[in-house]
């Protein structure tokens, strides 16, 4: 059929719509706990503008906001109110871990800091640094929005999916091999190389 | 203004005095600890508790006593500073809580109790500051590793599908 | 997390029926991120509150334990995270008093200008947090601006904007350039417009005055007894400022005024710290037009500074200082003693007892935090006041929750 579409009529899936619509308009869920939360301030500021983007509104409330934004250190107490507030925000919804704290426990490697909140709500994108430059977690709102992008669909089915835990499990086995690695081993045969006369007696052409 | 020798005719002599850089130090028995502190607020002067903490000198060199708690008084008036410490031991770790003399022994008092175990009879509301209120560790003391016994990580995990 | 019932009774509830408990945090807008506060309210009127803290406890002072000194310098930078040099400067302070070590003239001058512009950063993101509370958000972006121009000088001085770990155990990682004092000084120059415009906005605004004045007063009695120290005491009427009364750095060498009020109340604290700012540009003006020259960390021949690169690359001497300041057991000597120094931080005495045993790690590493004694004295200033007003106080007692849990 050869009907002409008038210039503001376009074709395209409802699933490109939906991500089209929701990434250009994120609203951050900020769980600022510590320093992070300050260069999340300084990014929603007049200098490096979150506003450009979609995302100036900072609703602090998580039923009203799809993008959590783990800024700072999680210490131990505040886990079930992270894992509380993510389990309150409704579909669709995503994770950004900000900063070195969120991400692995960055310099706190003590007793009452999560090394990582990955460990216990999952987590779609990760900003490193320590804090992160405003200018990082731009580009990684970005970054954000292009995965929405590409793999968003309308009905959030691609949530479903997610059945295993992104981070690592809260007791790995790295740290009980890496604490194993570190005992001296008794016994081990350690290799020596042959010497030149040895060498040359078992045939070797080059040395 | 300071006097040393009005505390020790008072209190015995069992008090020590020393000067380090510019800190004014003395080290009092745990016994005479209130009276004496009582006196220095009264009498001489000192009318804030600037800091209240502990140490635990389990491992260090020379160390004769357990724990030492320590009392940074000022001199609002002439900008005098005095240190009083006192050494306390296990299993009797209890000293009376200065709460009725400086209020902001309130908080101070709270946390040295949750880092370190030492209880306060006489202060209004001891119990864990810092740590959760399950938490059955003492975290500051030398003998509680830094990484913890497994109970920063003691939580169910959320994967993405359930939530 | 269980709302505990939490014995300490209510004064003054007649009936206790119509109270009820309302959870304030430990995540709210309230920017001041992770404090929690259980209170007990009639109607609109709060009857109690009772602070739980603890929600950002990382260990600091178990770190303490485990760290060199100049590796705990990155530690300390995340304590008070709105003016981070001013935490770097308080522990160097402390650690060179405990190894009596005797800054050279130009690093004390530099230190001082860069906690003055820390106390700015740290008062302007106050006052702008305390508009934004209240509803006023333009005073807020203004602040931030002002704070990424202080931004940029701390990162033409040292590379990072934020947690520089800056100083180092007798001066500083390394010395500045020859046009940062340009920087400074342009930045001195186009605050006080800006300053103006700030104090427009809020200072004489009708609304502004009525949310703040009367609210939240500690007398200057309760603020002595309760161990408030800064701004929050200054505006109660405690005439104390550790930079006038045990000056350090080279803080004696400058004329400012410190400023107090008898207001005792939110406006008052607002004030104080908006003249602060004045004052601190005042001290920086000074500064900066004679920065002393000369060398910017102590002897080269000392045991306790590195080396300058070039020294090390190409003399042995230099090579030698390098390593025997970097290996373990090789470093400088520490006493076997212990020490509390103070500094007069942003927010109030920032003070650090260190034990020290003889290794280059701190046997004991306390912080004696401001914020954590001033949140203390919360629940009798909110006392009787109404549920909007406890945003105002707290904003007002500038509580920073890193500092608060360490």
């Amino acid at each position: 059929m050869a009907v002409g579409l008038p210039e503001n009529v376009f074709l395209t899936q409802l699933d490109a719509a939906a991500n089209w619509a929701r990434s250009n308009s994120l609203w951050p869920m900020p769980f600022a706990t510590a320093c992070c939360g300050i260069e999340l301030m300084a990014t929603a500021a007049s200098r490096h503008d979150i506003a450009r983007f979609g995302a100036e509104v900072m609703r602090f409330s998580p039923r009203q906001c799809d993008l959590l934004i783990v800024a700072g250190r999680v210490v131990m107490k505040m886990l079930p109110v992270l894992q509380r507030i993510w389990l309150q925000m409704p579909e669709p919804k995503w994770c950004i871990s900000m900063g070195a704290c969120a991400c692995t426990g960055g310099v706190f490697d003590t007793y009452a800091v999560v090394q990582g909140c990955d460990r216990f709500i999952p987590v779609d994108l990760y900003v490193p640094g320590c804090p992160p430059r405003p200018e990082q977690l731009l580009a990684a709102l970005i970054e954000m929005q292009n995965k929405i992008k590409q793999t968003g669909t309308l009905m959030g089915s691609e949530f479903g999916r997610r059945t295993t835990p992104t981070g690592p499990s809260p007791f790995d086995l790295d740290e009980l091999r890496r604490a194993r690695e570190m005992q001296p081993l008794v016994d081990l045969e350690i290799y020596t190389p042959p010497t030149l006369a040895e060498a040359v007696q078992a045939g070797a052409k080059r040395v | 203004m300071f006097d040393l020798a009005i505390l020790q005719s008072r209190f015995g002599d069992q008090i020590t005095e020393s000067t380090f850089r510019d800190n004014h130090r003395i080290v009092v028995p745990a016994h005479s600890l209130y009276p004496i502190l009582e006196c220095l607020k009264t009498e001489q002067g000192f009318d804030a508790l600037m800091e209240l903490t502990a140490v635990d000198y389990l491992e260090y060199e020379g160390a004769t006593d357990r724990y030492g708690v320590v009392y940074v008084l000022l001199n609002t008036v002439n900008s005098e500073r005095l240190i009083v410490k006192t050494m306390i031991n296990p299993p009797q770790l209890e000293l009376p809580s200065v709460y009725p003399l400086w209020k902001s022994a309130d908080w101070l008092e709270r946390e040295v109790y949750d880092m370190f175990g030492i209880v306060f009879p006489g202060h209004p509301d001891l119990r864990r500051i810092l740590m959760p209120e399950e938490f059955t560790a003492f975290p500051l003391r030398k003998d509680y590793p830094l990484k913890g016994i497994g109970e920063r990580h003691n939580f169910p995990v959320i994967t993405r599908a359930e939530s | 997390m269980p709302l505990t019932q939490l014995d300490t009774a209510p004064p003054e509830a007649a009936d206790q029926e119509f109270l009820w408990t309302l959870n304030f945090g430990p995540q709210h807008p309230a920017t001041h991120t992770t404090l929690r506060l259980v209170l007990t309210l009639d109607g609109e009127r709060v009857v109690n509150a009772v602070p739980d803290i603890g929600y950002l406890h990382s260990g600091f002072e178990k770190l303490g334990e485990h760290l060199d000194f100049n590796q705990y310098v990155t530690i300390v930078d995340r304590m008070n995270y709105l003016s981070p040099l001013a935490n770097e400067i308080a522990w160097h302070n402390a650690v060179e008093k405990l190894l009596d070590i005797e800054l050279t003239p130009r690093c004390k001058v530099l230190r001082t200008i860069l906690a003055e512009l820390m106390r700015m950063h740290d008062h302007l993101l106050n006052v702008g947090t305390t508009g934004l509370d209240l509803g006023a958000f333009t005073a807020f972006l203004y602040a931030f601006q002002q704070r990424e121009l202080i931004y940029d000088i701390v990162e033409y001085a040292s590379g990072q904007r934020f947690h520089t770990s800056y100083t180092r155990v007798g001066g500083v990682l390394f010395d500045v350039n020859l046009d940062w004092a340009d920087k400074v000084r342009s930045f001195v120059k186009g605050f006080r417009p800006v300053y103006h415009e700030i104090d427009k906005l809020l200072t004489r605004n009708r609304i502004f005055i009525e949310r703040t004045k009367g609210i939240g007063v500690l007398s200057q009695a309760d603020a002595i007894n309760m161990g408030a120290t800064g701004p929050i005491a200054r505006a109660s009427g405690v005439v104390r400022d550790l930079r006038k009364d045990e000056p350090y750095l080279a803080y004696a060498d400058y004329d400012f005024n410190v400023i107090c009020s008898q207001g005792g109340d939110c406006y008052a604290r607002y004030l104080v710290r908006m003249r602060e700012l004045l004052e601190s540009i005042k001290i920086i003006e000074q500064a900066v037009e004679n920065i002393p020259a000369g060398p910017v960390n102590i002897e080269a021949a000392s045991d306790v500074v590195l080396p300058a690169k070039p020294a090390v690359y190409r003399s042995i001497e230099g090579l030698i200082q390098h390593f025997e300041v970097l290996m373990p057991n090789r470093g400088y000597t520490v006493p076997h003693e212990e020490i509390y120094a103070a500094t007069e931080s942003p927010n109030g005495e920032l003070g650090f007892y260190i034990v020290g045993d003889g290794t280059t790690r701190a046997y004991r590493a306390r912080t004696r935090p401001p914020s954590y004694v001033h949140f203390a004295m919360f629940p009798q200033m909110i006392r009787g006041h109404l549920l909007s007003d406890v945003v105002a106080v707290l904003g007002s007692i500038n509580i920073i929750a890193a500092e608060l849990d360490r």
